[in-house]
């Protein structure tokens, strides 16, 4: 779950958002303490402390006393909003210049999406 | 002072005319998980024996909690030093160990130590003498866990236990350290067992400070470019390389600090990218270089 060479902390902030998208963890519901993702994954409980500490900071996450961390309102559409512009630019942009190198224009490439999307779903279908 | 547990500047410790520890200097703060890491005869052992009163520093000043620990009783009293070889009298049992545990340490917690008997299946009335090598060493796990002392070291000290006792003791350690933050100082060799559970590394090497960094900052903080030795040759022009490997045209080459900028023009040239463990950083690291890589490239493109 954990893996190696990259450090920890972002992993533990990835999980969050991602479980925040599949909404897993709802926005105004708690999530884990730092201990208990400490044990769970068992990392170091200020390294998972840095990871949660981290949506605090982007403000996906905020802090009610004495109670634990929580989803804030909204989080999860900005979560969505980034990881789109993330998903632009990690597979997009080199899809299109790996097509380009092939001599495959961007409608070919769009065309070659709608295919492949339309046989996908028969095939999720069937 | 509040924050430092262990200050140390300055340190040499030289038996006759070997130096076992040169010249170092770092602190450890209080409350953290630091893994004291590096080769054998690298001086690890030797710089716990100086730590916790056991040896004489030749020369550099050294403080425990403010103070030398040596044939001071505040000082020894919070420490727990738990080693590879631990001897007991002869005639003793594990239930002896046991009982005499609260004389020395304060914080003696004799619930925690009977959870951990059970756990690790230690016989409590079994002569010591008679016990494996694995079964030692869970006395000394049990002992080190359930003393809380405030500075507690851990010299390599799962000799014989197996992979799943060896799990046992990570991760009652990490649970305990959670419910009572203390200092801990964990020697080992099974770095890849260990690394999640450390904040802050120390390795050294020939009784040196090599790496004296945050776990987490070191984690990333390397990445090997893999690739035609003609472009990995000139991506990793002028950075800091840490090891070099190849085979026929191809090259591998572990460097330090990549932004996620330079990622991607790697990316761009046709190198692929590969994480590497803090177990692979340090070994690379603590590697001498003895051999010019380029002597394996030639032989294999003499034999092609």
């Amino acid at each position: 779950m954990i893996e190696a060479g990259k450090p920890i902390f972002m992993q533990i902030a990835e999980q969050i958002e991602n479980d925040i998208i599949d909404g897993v963890i709802e926005e105004e519901t708690p999530v884990p303490s730092t201990n208990e993702f400490a044990a769970f994954h068992r990392i170091n409980p200020a390294t998972a402390g840095k990871g949660v500490n981290r949506l605090v900071e982007d403000g996906i996450l905020y802090k009610r006393r004495g109670i634990g961390m929580f989803v804030a309102t909204g989080a999860r559409q900005r979560l969505i909003g980034a990881r789109t512009e993330q998903f632009r630019a990690n597979f997009v942009g080199p899809l299109l210049s790996e097509a380009a190198k092939l001599g495959i224009t961007p409608e070919q490439v769009s065309g070659m999406i709608r295919t492949e999307s339309s046989t996908e779903r028969k095939g999720s279908n069937s | 002072m509040t924050d430092t547990a262990v200050r140390v500047t300055g340190l040499t410790k030289k038996f006759g005319a070997f130096t076992a520890i040169d010249d170092m200097s770092f602190t450890v703060e209080r409350n953290k998980i630091y893994g004291l890491l590096g080769r054998n005869g690298a001086g690890k052992t030797t710089l716990m024996q100086l730590l916790s009163g056991q040896q004489f520093a030749t020369s550099g000043s050294l403080e425990v909690f403010g103070a030398s620990p040596v044939e001071n009783a505040r000082v020894l009293q919070s420490l727990c030093f738990i080693k590879e070889s631990q001897k007991y009298p002869d005639s003793f049992r594990p239930e002896h160990v046991l009982a005499s545990a609260p004389w020395f340490f304060a914080n003696w917690d004799a619930a925690l130590a009977d959870r951990l008997v059970d756990d690790f299946r230690l016989p409590l009335m079994r002569p010591i003498k008679k016990l494996s090598r694995g079964q030692l060493s869970a006395i000394g796990v049990i002992v080190g866990l359930a003393s809380r002392a405030p500075l507690t070291f851990f010299d390599e000290p799962y000799l014989g236990l197996d992979a799943v006792a060896r799990q046992i003791f990570y991760d009652r350690l990490l649970e305990d350290y959670v419910e009572h933050p203390r200092t801990i100082i964990l020697s080992t060799h099974l770095i890849d067992e260990v690394s999640n559970l450390l904040e802050h590394v120390l390795v050294i090497d020939e009784g040196r400070i090599l790496m004296d960094q945050d776990a987490e900052l070191l984690r990333g903080s390397a990445s090997t470019v893999v690739g035609k030795k003609t472009d990995v040759d000139a991506f990793v022009a002028g950075r800091d390389i840490i090891s070099r490997d190849g085979i026929g045209g191809l090259a591998s080459v572990t460097v330090a600090g990549l932004n996620e900028a330079e990622r991607a023009a790697a990316r761009a040239a046709g190198l692929e990218l590969s994480p590497v463990s803090l177990q692979q950083l340090i070994v690379q690291r603590t590697t001498s270089i003895t051999q010019e890589p380029e002597i394996k490239t030639d032989a294999w493109s003499a034999r092609a």
